[in-house]
């Protein structure tokens, strides 16, 4: 009912507008051409100034309503993240600056030149000087916002420090699988025919004897604050990203193609939840690449810790091989048992 | 008809009896299967103008739902039926809305509404020929953009869902009919009206090129050409060169989908169906060549409005374009860059750090031209006397927003700035502004400018006033805050936000861009309305050059028929921005040039 009862609201909105509309255009016959030009100038003229004062105050209301509640206003939590950060402050003052000149000139011309009818245009086509000018100077620009980037881009795809750990990150439709190589600190080989959804959620070659120590986790990640952590990515079906808009990096998941990306955290989480006053704040891992229903709510969840939490947390850990044969399992059966149900029922998710 | 034949018959028509050429039209042939480019680029514009309100409502649908995610409307579901469930858009509806979307409005309405209408409509009129080269080909090229609508249009009523993998259709998602619902037979049909399309495409830019370069009318030397000629020419063969690699991946998409070949496929496991037998083949590889069309295609969107901006720009200051040989030659310069960037959509598919600087260097590089040609239009405005006609305010508008969305795109192009911003609301902010409604406004501006070309009527344009000032408004109140969402790392194609702590906090602006969303659109349907109520009833043109413009479309009648000017096509003297020139407010192109003028161009 509401809904016949607005759509006749904008009909007859648009009715209304239509004959302002069409009784205007009578009007202006009657004025004759040249008279309904000269005010349709002069209100127009007028509109290209306001909409000119009013963008610009709409910009001021927009940043305060909405600077604290993006990243720039929380800082970055990785060393890498505050270089991203530096950059984009460089760049808006750089960007900020041409956008105000550019857009105020704009305006201005259209409203100060309007039709006058005294006005004799100036016949100017060419002028070498001036075009070599915005030639040079948008030139000399770029060349340090790309000297300043390559640099930066160099550094985040470059080498991880060598104390770096490496945790290796497959996404699936749609969740994250972790995996730790352990104490060997060596990833057993993996094919992905050797899936099996329940035990072995991205095909470890068991036979591999680096691989008998390797770790699973799902959906979180833990890694240590101040060390430096590299990340090797792959997918098991479609393409997905490790978007960490907090560390203010990404890198795509593409199956059969392994890509690496690695980060510093300098905050942990709890460091964090102090910072921003959010007793929930959660490092997420979002995807940032479309691949699936699901997409929207492929969540992961970082968790940055110190050392000692860290080593705390990785001695509760069991290595995947005895969740895929229990009866190797030294320690206690009932507990793995429990463990590999509750990863078969994630896993069909 | 050939080219040879349909020479033949304009000459035939000659002088006098040309008019009676229009009588021996039946129906058929002179509102379907029509020869005449004027009529063939109406039928484009009108074709465009439905794929743009269908896809404009599509994207209401799918801000419906990220601005009031947990409200229901029981009357979707009476559209919708089982893709809007309690009244409520399902995650797969949601996809499927945005991907389709995407795909029409940079296909079917700013490729094949923009330059198919405008090239079609112009490039004759312009450089003074009769019709196209091929006026048998044109018409093809109109009929197959029909059929790929045609088969995309009923890709939306497959069982399963059209497609829904994002616009940019990366397998495996879409090679997989297992990955998603949307990617069973709503995506053969859309490989299939792509397919379509990219022919289309083709023979209407062949077309243009052959026009363009042979059939200019005496004394319309290449430099003499009005700019828009020059960006649709630049179009075409950005398009010809492009499309084919488009669809050579589209091929062996079709190949992976259907007949088990590897191409993109690798070491893949698909839930609820196992591993795959298909190894060693790269998704990346049809990344890239979908971006070797995809990039030149953001430019085969908007160099055409660069083009009818720089035309109008000129005409309504009375004042030539500044720097016409720099415009030129940006326009040159943006073509070639266009081919050399496309891995800047790619940095962070694990691109190898060295080739993506080289992407960096080169895509920043295409800042140069871009500022040259604001500049240029800039002066062009300083001391002209300009006429706030509707379709000059768009011009205006057109380079407002080319400027906001081209400064974003140093942002984007810069590869360490990307890693954190690629995928987010800012790139959807970006393209939107630089790309969809720079290039929306520049089709806008052509639309009013030559609308009384078209049909011999006039649009209202108080009507055309009202449109432009909400629209313009409307524009940066919906895409201007999407940087700051972009800026909180919100990534794009999320159907809901609720469940992420990073991402949640914007839920109140995304009701007032969806409410803005939606005005925006109210006010696209005044246009339309006062579009199609303008051809019929609109104020009839009563002189011959209502612009009072220098090109060679306003020498021909008021209404032209088939073949354009009903005697000889008049010879060309000078360029077409002699605007205020030694006391003359114009002197058309025809006009031949007197003893005591001071220098040409």
């Amino acid at each position: 009912m509401s809904l016949y009862l607005s759509v006749a609201i904008i009909v007859l909105i648009f009715v209304v507008i239509f004959q302002i509309a069409k009784a205007s255009e009578y009007v202006s016959i009657l004025k004759g051409e040249e008279a309904s030009r000269q005010q349709n100038n002069k209100i127009n003229g007028f509109l290209m100034v306001a909409f000119l004062v009013l963008g610009f105050v709409g910009i001021y209301i927009c940043n305060k309503a909405y600077y604290g509640k993006t990243q720039m206003a929380q800082g970055a939590a990785s060393i890498q993240g505050e270089k991203v950060d530096e950059m984009l402050f460089v760049t808006l003052v750089i960007t900020g600056i041409v956008f105000v000149i550019t857009q105020v000139l704009l305006f201005w011309f259209a409203y100060k030149y309007q039709e006058d009818k005294n006005r004799k245009v100036f016949f100017f086509a060419h002028s070498t000087k001036l075009e070599l000018i915005w030639t040079a100077i948008p030139a000399i620009a770029l060349t340090i916002l790309v000297v300043f980037g390559l640099r930066n881009w160099f550094f985040f795809t470059g080498e991880p420090p060598k104390n770096a750990m490496v945790v290796e990150v497959t996404g699936k439709q749609f969740g994250w699988i972790f995996r730790y190589p352990g104490k060997d600190a060596i990833f057993g080989k993996k094919y992905y025919k050797n899936i099996d959804p329940a035990t072995n959620s991205v095909g470890i070659i068991w036979d591999d004897k680096y691989a008998q120590d390797d770790i699973l986790t799902e959906q979180t990640m833990y890694v240590v604050k101040g060390t430096p952590v590299k990340l090797i990515i792959g997918s098991r079906d479609v393409i997905h990203d490790v978007g960490l808009t907090h560390f203010r990096l990404k890198m795509d998941a593409v199956p059969g193609i392994p890509t690496t990306m690695w980060f510093t955290p300098i905050y942990t989480t709890k460091e964090m939840r102090e910072k921003t006053g959010n007793p929930n704040f959660a490092y997420e891992i979002s995807c940032d690449q479309m691949c699936g229903n699901g997409h929207y709510s492929m969540k992961g969840v970082i968790e940055v810790v110190d050392q000692e939490e860290y080593d705390l947390w990785m001695a509760k850990q069991k290595p995947q091989y005895f969740t895929a044969f229990p009866e190797k399992d030294p320690s206690a059966v009932p507990v793995a048992k429990a463990d590999s149900t509750a990863k078969a029922t994630t896993a069909k998710m | 008809m050939s080219h040879e034949a349909a020479l033949h018959n304009h000459e035939g028509h000659g002088h006098d009896d040309h008019g009676d050429h229009e009588h021996h039209d039946t129906f058929l042939t002179k509102y379907v299967f029509s020869q005449d480019h004027k009529m063939i680029a109406k039928q484009f514009l009108i074709t465009g103008m439905v794929w743009a309100v269908l896809g404009g409502l599509m994207s209401v649908l799918f801000r419906l739902q990220l601005g009031y995610p947990d409200a229901s409307f029981p009357w979707l579901e009476s559209i919708l039926g089982k893709w809007a469930k309690g009244g409520q858009i399902t995650p797969e509806a949601y996809y499927a809305l945005v991907t389709t979307h995407g795909t029409v409005l940079v296909f079917f309405v700013l490729t094949a509404g923009l330059s198919g209408t405008f090239a079609n409509f112009l490039i004759p009129l312009q450089i003074g020929a009769r019709d196209m080269a091929s006026p048998f080909l044109n018409m093809l090229s109109y009929w197959f953009f029909f059929t790929a609508s045609i088969v995309m249009l009923s890709s939306l009523f497959v069982e399963t869902g059209p497609f829904s993998g994002g616009w940019t259709a990366y397998p495996p998602l879409s090679a997989l009919h297992d990955a998603s619902p949307g990617s069973k037979s709503g995506m053969d049909l859309w490989i299939i009206a792509m397919a379509l399309f990219v022919v289309s495409s083709l023979l209407g830019g062949l077309n243009y090129i052959a026009t363009i370069l042979n059939m200019r009318t005496k004394g319309m030397s290449m430099t003499r050409l009005p700019l828009t000629i020059w960006a649709l020419f630049f179009t075409a063969v950005l398009g010809v060169l492009s499309f084919p690699v488009l669809l050579s991946g589209m091929i062996l998409l079709i190949f992976d989908r259907n007949f088990g070949t590897s191409f993109y496929l690798s070491d893949i496991y698909v839930n609820g169906v196992g591993a795959l037998s298909n190894e060693g083949g790269s998704a990346i590889l049809f990344q890239h060549l979908f971006w070797f069309l995809g990039h030149p295609e953001v430019y085969i969107i908007l160099l055409p409005a660069m083009g009818m901006v720089s035309e109008i720009m000129s005409v309504n200051s009375r004042k030539p374009i500044f720097g016409y040989m720099a415009m030129l030659g940006s326009l040159f310069a943006i073509a070639i860059l266009a081919f050399l960037v496309w891995a800047h959509h790619m940095f962070v598919t694990g691109l190898n750090p060295f080739l993506g600087s080289v992407f960096v260097l080169l895509t920043l590089l295409i800042a140069v031209p871009s500022a040259i040609k604001v500049f240029n239009w800039l002066t062009t405005l300083w001391r002209g006397n300009i006429r706030f006609t509707p379709g000059m305010l768009f011009a205006i508008g057109f380079v407002s927003l080319f400027i906001s969305g081209g400064l974003t795109g140093i942002w984007l192009g810069n590869a360490a700035l990307d890693i954190y911003l690629h995928d987010s609301y800012f790139v959807v902010a970006h393209f939107h502004i630089v790309m969809g409604v720079a290039s929306m406004f520049g089709m806008f501006a052509g639309v009013y400018h030559w609308f009384p070309k078209m049909y011999g009527r006039y649009l209202n344009n108080t009507l055309g006033y009202i449109h432009f000032w909400i629209t313009i408004a409307g524009a940066y109140m919906i895409f201007w805050p999407m940087h700051y969402q972009g800026l909180a790392g919100m990534p794009r194609r999320y159907f809901d936000f609720s469940i992420w702590e990073s991402f949640k906090q914007f839920a109140e602006l995304n009701r007032f861009i969806s409410t803005v969303a939606m005005i925006v659109f109210a006010v696209q349907i005044l246009f339309l309305i006062n579009f199609f109520y303008s051809i019929f009833k609109g104020r009839k043109v009563t002189v011959q050059n209502p612009w009072e413009s220098n090109t060679l479309e306003w020498t021909t009648p008021i209404r032209p028929g088939h073949g354009n000017w009903p005697g000889e096509i008049p010879e060309v003297h000078r360029w077409p921005y002699d605007y205020g020139k030694d006391g003359h407010d114009f002197i058309p192109q025809t006009t031949p040039v007197g003893a005591d003028e001071t220098g040409t161009h």
